[in-house]
């Protein structure tokens, strides 16, 4: 898994490759562990019940809603405001936002998660803005660096053109940014995930739940498959946001 | 002079939190066709001078006009579209293939596609470059010499009248550099847009201009004039300064070999005689005879001297003729290659490689020495 925050986009092919030969390997590997561990542990009906496939199954698509539902606000969020903030007469804001939002990242999930619950009581609501809040940073970041690296002088190309300023938005500087933008939204992506199986804890679900059972009733193989199923998870949305990352930048760069 | 194209009357920018202004008060006409460089030091406010005429800055004070309307009443962005733009970052779209950059302001003017499609390939050929190689390559591709190209392709795609020029040439190696310059005055020849051209190269200035204008602090017009004047009539010490020491060596690249009188160094023809060409050299008054072959292309300097020294065939004495001079190279060029030659001058053929007569340092003195003498005050 690769955090990229204010990413390069010059990646080299290779690494590139590399990211996304490597992910799914991962995976696979956590894959084994998770089936070794239930097919050879010690399963006793305490531990068959916390890993009932339906409840499984139950909190797998709750962790996947989370992360999704958290990381689309993150994104309708950030861009929007990383574009705001880069036009002009607003820096004082993007210094402002880029610190406030660095000390909600410094916090520790749980606690943020916590917070959002004193406000606004248990439910997937509140985890989802709590996960929101925490990720907002890497893709507010990326889309400020990223609309922030584009070269001047082709900036400066297309308004002599006679580009608008919305044409040079939509046209040169969102495009060229796209692959900074998007390793944050990947970043993001996989913070959510990750974070949603702290969601338990103010009644939002998720696989949170197995682990914590796992822990409570001391039932190892349940705490390591709840674990491994959240770890695999982060790792296909990773490899996921990998291929948007390689299909989705534009050509010639 | 007819109507200008370009009118600046009066115009200013000062920007807030300055005392300077960048550029103050100036007026100036730039005519249709031309080539206006604008030359200064860096710093004296002729890029924003240049910036103000498409409004990337807007004034602050002053009109500015294009073909008699004040660009002010024009809409920035449809303006701009009617003004061609080449910058020294060139600033192509990395994203988009060459094609695609060409047809930017085409584009923008709404041309359907199998206009726009024609005209990319003309201006790809326009600009020396094969439309069936180069359409579909990306901008990363190309040198800093090719991706000029291409900016001033895509500058002239819509055929704009005027042209914006900000050190073009500025960031491309020297050789590059002096084959684009090139290059460019043999396009504007057929083209004759009306351009103003931004450099701090005074070389640059003199080679591209038809007319320059010396910029100084502020954008304030030290002297404008063509570079034959500015080169023999600098207005001030300013102007002076800043053409620097070489200022008469920088007036060579002005006029060309044909403009000087030739010399008239003898010529053998091959076959020739060694008594013949002896007596030849006694009666020639630099002791010096060019060898021609039977076509009467220049091969060898004979002097009484070399003849005399050696009992080898004619052919084989004296020193070989390596470089030859044309009528249109200028006299930059012929000052370089007499500097080379053994003796001293250079030789001076036809199109046809045939001898014309040879160019002494001589005479070029003596029209340095003419032309400054009849254009001094």
């Amino acid at each position: 898994m690769s955090t990229t925050f204010a990413s390069n986009t010059t990646k080299s092919p290779l690494a590139e490759r590399l990211d996304i030969i490597v992910t799914p390997i991962f995976a696979g590997l956590l894959a084994v562990i998770g089936i070794a561990v239930w097919l050879y542990s010690d399963i006793d009906p305490t531990t068959a019940a916390i890993l009932a496939p339906e409840k499984l199954q139950r909190q797998l698509v709750q962790t996947i809603i989370l992360g999704f539902a958290s990381s689309a606000l993150v994104i309708v969020v950030a861009i929007p405001i990383g574009i705001a903030v880069t036009r002009r007469g607003l820096p004082r804001l993007k210094n402002f936002l880029v610190d406030t939002l660095g000390l909600a990242q410094a916090l520790p999930a749980y606690g943020l998660i916590v917070i959002f619950f004193s406000f606004m009581g248990a439910g997937i609501n509140t985890v989802i803005l709590a996960l929101a809040t925490f990720s907002l940073l890497p893709v507010l970041r990326n889309t400020i660096v990223g609309l922030e690296q584009v070269d001047q002088a082709v900036i400066e190309a297309g308004r002599g053109m006679g580009y608008t300023k919305r044409q040079v938005l939509w046209e040169i500087e969102l495009p060229l940014a796209v692959p900074v933008i998007i390793a944050g939204i990947r970043t993001a992506i996989v913070i959510n995930i990750g974070m949603a199986a702290l969601a338990f804890l103010v009644g939002g679900g998720g696989l949170g739940e197995t682990i914590n059972s796992g822990l409570k009733l001391d039932r190892s193989p349940a705490i390591l498959i709840g674990a491994v199923m959240v770890a695999i998870l982060a790792l296909v949305f990773d490899f996921l946001s990998a291929l948007a990352q390689r299909y989705l930048k534009p050509k010639g760069m | 002079m007819s109507e200008p194209l370009i009118r600046l009357e009066n115009v200013s920018k000062s920007y807030p939190g300055t005392n300077a202004p960048a550029v103050g008060n100036l007026t100036m006409d730039v005519y249709e066709g031309e080539v206006l460089v604008l030359v200064g030091p860096s710093g004296c406010g002729k890029s924003t001078t240049l910036r103000l005429i498409n409004r990337l800055i807007e004034p602050t004070g002053g009109k500015i006009y294009l073909k008699g309307e004040d660009v002010t009443d024009i809409d920035s962005s449809v303006l701009r579209r009617k003004i061609g733009y080449v910058i020294q970052q060139v600033g192509l779209f990395p994203h988009r293939t060459i094609a695609e950059n060409i047809a930017t302001v085409p584009k923008l003017l709404g041309w359907d596609k199998v206009k726009t499609s024609a005209r990319v390939d003309e201006m790809l050929e326009l600009v020396s470059m094969d439309p069936a190689i180069y359409r579909d390559r990306y901008p990363k591709e190309l040198s800093g010499g090719q991706a000029q190209r291409v900016g001033v392709a895509r500058a002239l795609a819509a055929d704009p009248d005027v042209l914006l020029m900000d050190e073009p040439f500025g960031a491309i190696d020297p050789i590059t550099r002096d084959r684009l310059q090139n290059e460019f005055l043999r396009l504007q020849q057929d083209l004759k847009k009306t351009i103003v051209f931004v450099t701090h190269d005074i070389d640059e200035a003199i080679k591209m201009g038809n007319r320059i204008a010396i910029l100084r602090e502020g954008s304030e017009i030290a002297q404008i004039d063509t570079p034959e004047v500015i080169l023999s009539d600098p207005a001030d010490e300013f102007v002076e300064n800043f053409l620097g020491s070489g200022a008469i060596l920088k007036g060579l690249t002005l006029k060309k070999v044909r403009d000087i009188e030739l010399h008239d160094i003898p010529a053998l023809e091959m076959p020739v005689m060694r008594d013949e060409a002896l007596r030849l050299l006694e009666s020639s008054p630099e002791k010096t005879a060019v060898l021609l072959d039977k076509d009467h292309k220049p091969l060898r300097w004979i002097s009484e001297a070399s003849l005399n020294r050696t009992t080898q065939p004619i052919e084989k004495s004296g020193k070989p003729i390596t470089i030859d001079l044309q009528p249109e190279d200028t006299l930059q060029d012929a000052l370089g290659v007499m500097l080379q030659s053994s003796v001293g001058m250079a030789v001076v053929v036809d199109r046809g490689g045939r001898y014309l007569g040879c160019c002494s340092i001589e005479s070029l003195a003596s029209l340095i020495i003419s032309d400054s003498g009849g254009q001094a005050r």
